[in-house]
């Protein structure tokens, strides 16, 4: 062997250790905040874990639920938390088949959401329904004329989906857990050792992952479009207004990657500082993101203006009550807040290059989270306001929707739950995956020698 | 030219009569090995059968295979089934209405609800700000295309053979996308636990009448199925003092007065009044009929379009109303 040769190999090694050190030390570190963090999550799930109790005991009349309003903030964080997770399909599988390089570090980062997201997307439609003990009638009794039915079947398939494709890419990083983490505590070791599934790195099997990885790529991808499609089909195919309407499906899988990519950025800042990951989650790896999220909110913008022009335009008797109350009435402030802080202004700002920096962009992406959040609940509940025939004889209170404790403890209770089941994964596993950034690097030769 | 396309539908004519009987006589074949291979014997007694086509045939008792059927309770099952033969309609004459509201509280004492829980409500209405104000009646329109039944998950709202849409309280699952569908508002949802003694709750559940009224679940107008089934009219149309309700059936073409019990061809009254159903254009052909407010020689006079709160909060207020 050449002298030249060999010294490439030394480099190649040294370098593979490097990140291979670089993202395995943040799971050596349990700091004192960070346990802190965990806690307080298990004390709002806690809490929301009680309210609910109450809630199963007394009813869903101890939300502000009522028989004109009857969908609330949990069917708004349902359609919330499924549009999070399309990010996962988004960044693993779009930009993936589209030769992106640049995003191959945020690929667990985005599967992580994707799967914290969807599991609280399941937990929140069970949490509003009234009979939970009858769970079981929807696959005993179901009808697949319901879109109750598509959605449930899309969101357990989407489920499994992301559970898999966060777990694929995962194998080799695991192996190499196993074969470094030697100073970890029993569970942890067992853990790496059964999930590893015996995985050495010979060609064959690498031939196997990546074809497997390869397969599920493309399987999420229309199983992602349909499950926020068909969540938006439970409006649009009601004949109410500000619901009955055809470009829903895309509205709303527009508005999705909106969510999903600004919930990447404010996680990309989070890992970049606590795990200091400067060299991976880098000012380009912002700088990029940020112009997709831009991207992305750009054909929000255009899908709004469609949503809700045409109907102000044609301003027919109950088009006209509900753009009203959205534009002047009663829900402008919020309308009005969600439209300018959470999208037509991050627009602006990031179109400049400072503002893609990781700090500023972090705290645009905060603004524009919290607008996909209240946006959903406008879209949701104002529209049971106006149905076709007057509302009377019913109590003041059904006039109207102010959140009670017991929702805002819950919906509060399933941001935890979604926070939880991420931080707990980064805890056992690198947040960015080792070998896939090794690939790019240009060292597997080193990496496929390392048994 | 004409002989020969006569020549050429006789002959496809005979086509079709010769592979119709090919595959009569396929299937009576296969008929018959397969009842070779059951070992069932023929008892030589034939039951008349109405095929989906329409044709009347004779088979063997031991060729009619059993239907699998979901278990249900006997009220259950009839209350599904419906009064086979019937197509259900009312006609509420808005030119008689003065807002008695007796049509209200007995339902809500039969169906045993809450003061704020309306099958049928009675609405304060004005078209125009030049047109007089009226009453109108509210309830379930019943529409012979139903949003609501097509979107539950688990066919726990559904559309009986006489027309009536019901629901099952033993099934509903309370994800309220019947309420989300209904664009007659016509749903209301149990909320909390109705207020029952123990012995009362544990009822035998009746879906004609959906009583008893169970928490999480869906509940709304029945067109009074359970005092259809005996022959009467509903609770609402009986209880109205001023003559505002028709009831009857449409496979018959009439319908009578709740009040005066006077009987009329329902299409004729339809057409003298220039009867109507509301949101045609929505396409749900609702079963129950309007006659325009008109020729009123009562005052309308307001009433609060809000109900009280009870002083003890929301909670307090569910003391059922038939106590």
């Amino acid at each position: 062997m050449s002298d030249s040769k060999e010294k490439e190999m030394k480099a190649q090694s040294d370098g593979f250790e490097q990140i291979r050190e670089d993202l395995i030390r943040p799971l050596h570190h349990n700091t004192f905040g960070n346990q802190i963090y965990i806690r307080v999550l298990i004390f709002f799930i806690l809490m929301g874990a009680i309210a609910y109790g109450h809630q199963l005991l007394d009813g869903l009349g101890l939300t502000a639920m009522r028989d004109y309003s009857s969908w609330g903030l949990y069917i708004a964080s349902f359609v919330f938390w499924v549009a999070v997770s399309l990010i996962g399909s988004l960044i693993s599988a779009i930009l993936k088949l589209l030769n992106q390089n640049w995003s191959s570090p945020l690929s667990r980062i985005s599967e992580l959401i994707a799967l914290g997201a969807i599991a609280m997307a399941a937990a929140s439609i069970v949490i509003d329904m009234g009979r939970p003990d009858r769970v079981l009638n929807i696959p005993l009794h179901g009808r697949i004329q319901s879109p109750i039915i598509w959605d449930f079947l899309v969101v357990n398939t989407y489920l499994v989906i992301s559970i898999i494709l966060l777990y694929l890419p995962l194998i080799p990083d695991i192996a190499i857990l196993r074969d470094r983490m030697t100073d970890v505590p029993k569970w942890q070791k067992k853990i790496y050792q059964v999930l590893s599934i015996g995985w050495q790195g010979t060609q064959e099997q690498w031939r196997l992952l990546k074809r497997a990885i390869w397969i599920m790529i493309i399987l999420i991808l229309p199983v992602a479009f349909s499950i926020h499609t068909v969540t938006s089909w439970l409006f649009a195919t009601t004949s109410r207004t500000g619901w009955h309407s055809t470009i829903f499906g895309p509205y709303f899988v527009s508005g999705a990657f909106v969510a999903g990519s600004a919930a990447v950025v404010i996680a990309m800042y989070v890992f970049r500082k606590r795990h200091k990951l400067q060299d991976y989650l880098a000012d380009k790896q912002f700088d990029m993101m940020n112009k997709l999220l831009v991207l992305t909110m750009l054909i929000y913008l255009y899908f709004n203006i469609n949503e809700y022009l045409v109907p102000g335009y044609r301003w027919g008797r109950l088009d006209g009550a509900h753009i009203y109350e959205l534009f002047l009435g009663h829900e402008a402030p919020l309308f009005w807040l969600t439209q300018i802080l959470g999208l037509v202004l991050p627009i602006f700002l990031l179109l400049f290059k400072p503002m893609r920096k990781p700090l500023p962009s972090m705290v645009i992406s905060i603004f524009v989270l919290l607008a996909a959040w209240t946006k959903r609940v406008l879209i949701v509940i104002p529209t049971q306001f106006h149905p076709q025939f007057p509302i009377q004889n019913v109590p003041e209170s059904f006039m109207h929707y102010i959140p009670t404790w017991t929702e805002i403890l819950i919906t509060m209770a399933t941001f935890a739950g979604a926070l939880l089941i991420i931080s707990l994964l980064v805890r056992i596993f690198p947040v960015v995956p080792i070998w896939e950034i090794a690939h790019e690097k240009g060292y597997h030769k080193i990496f496929k020698a390392e048994k | 030219m004409k002989k020969n396309k006569d020549n050429k539908s006789e002959t496809r004519r005979n086509f079709l009569k010769n592979s119709a009987l090919l595959g009569a006589g396929a299937l009576a074949s296969t008929a018959v090995l397969s009842s070779c291979s059951t070992d069932v014997e023929s008892t030589g007694e034939k039951v008349k059968l109405l095929t989906a086509t329409g044709e009347l045939v004779e088979v063997d008792p031991s060729q009619i295979k059993k239907v699998r059927k979901e278990k249900l309770s006997e009220l259950s099952e009839r209350g599904r089934e419906g009064l086979v033969g019937h197509h259900w309609t009312m006609v509420i004459d808005l030119s008689k209405c003065k807002n008695a509201r007796k049509c209200m509280s007995a339902c809500q004492g039969a169906h045993e609800l809450l003061p704020h829980q309306h099958h049928i409500n009675v609405l304060q209405m004005q078209d125009t700000p030049s047109t007089a104000p009226y009453y109108m009646p509210k309830p379930c329109f019943h529409c012979d295309n139903p949003p609501c039944t097509k979107v539950c998950p688990v066919n726990a709202t559904f559309k009986r053979k006489d027309g009536i849409v019901l629901i099952d309280n033993e099934r509903c699952i309370g994800c309220r996308f019947c309420i989300a569908a209904c664009p007659y508002s016509a749903r209301m949802f149990q909320w909390f636990e109705p207020d029952y003694t123990e012995e009362e709750r544990n009822r035998i559940y009746d879906v004609e009448l959906n009583v008893p009224q169970k928490k999480g679940t869906i509940t709304k107008c029945l067109f009074s199925a359970d005092r259809l089934r005996k022959g009467k009219l509903p609770y609402c149309v009986s209880a109205c003092p001023n003559g505002v309700y028709w009831f009857g059936d449409k496979m018959e073409d009439s319908v009578t007065n709740g009040t005066s019990k006077e009987t009329r061809k329902f299409s004729e009254l339809i057409k003298e009044n220039a009867g109507y159903t509301y949101f045609e254009d929505l396409g749900t052909k609702p079963q129950v009929y309007y006659l325009p407010p008109k020729q009123r020689t009562f005052d309308y006079e307001p009433v609060d379009k809000v109900m009280k709160e009870d002083h003890e909060g929301e909670e307090s207020t569910h003391s059922n109303a038939k106590h």
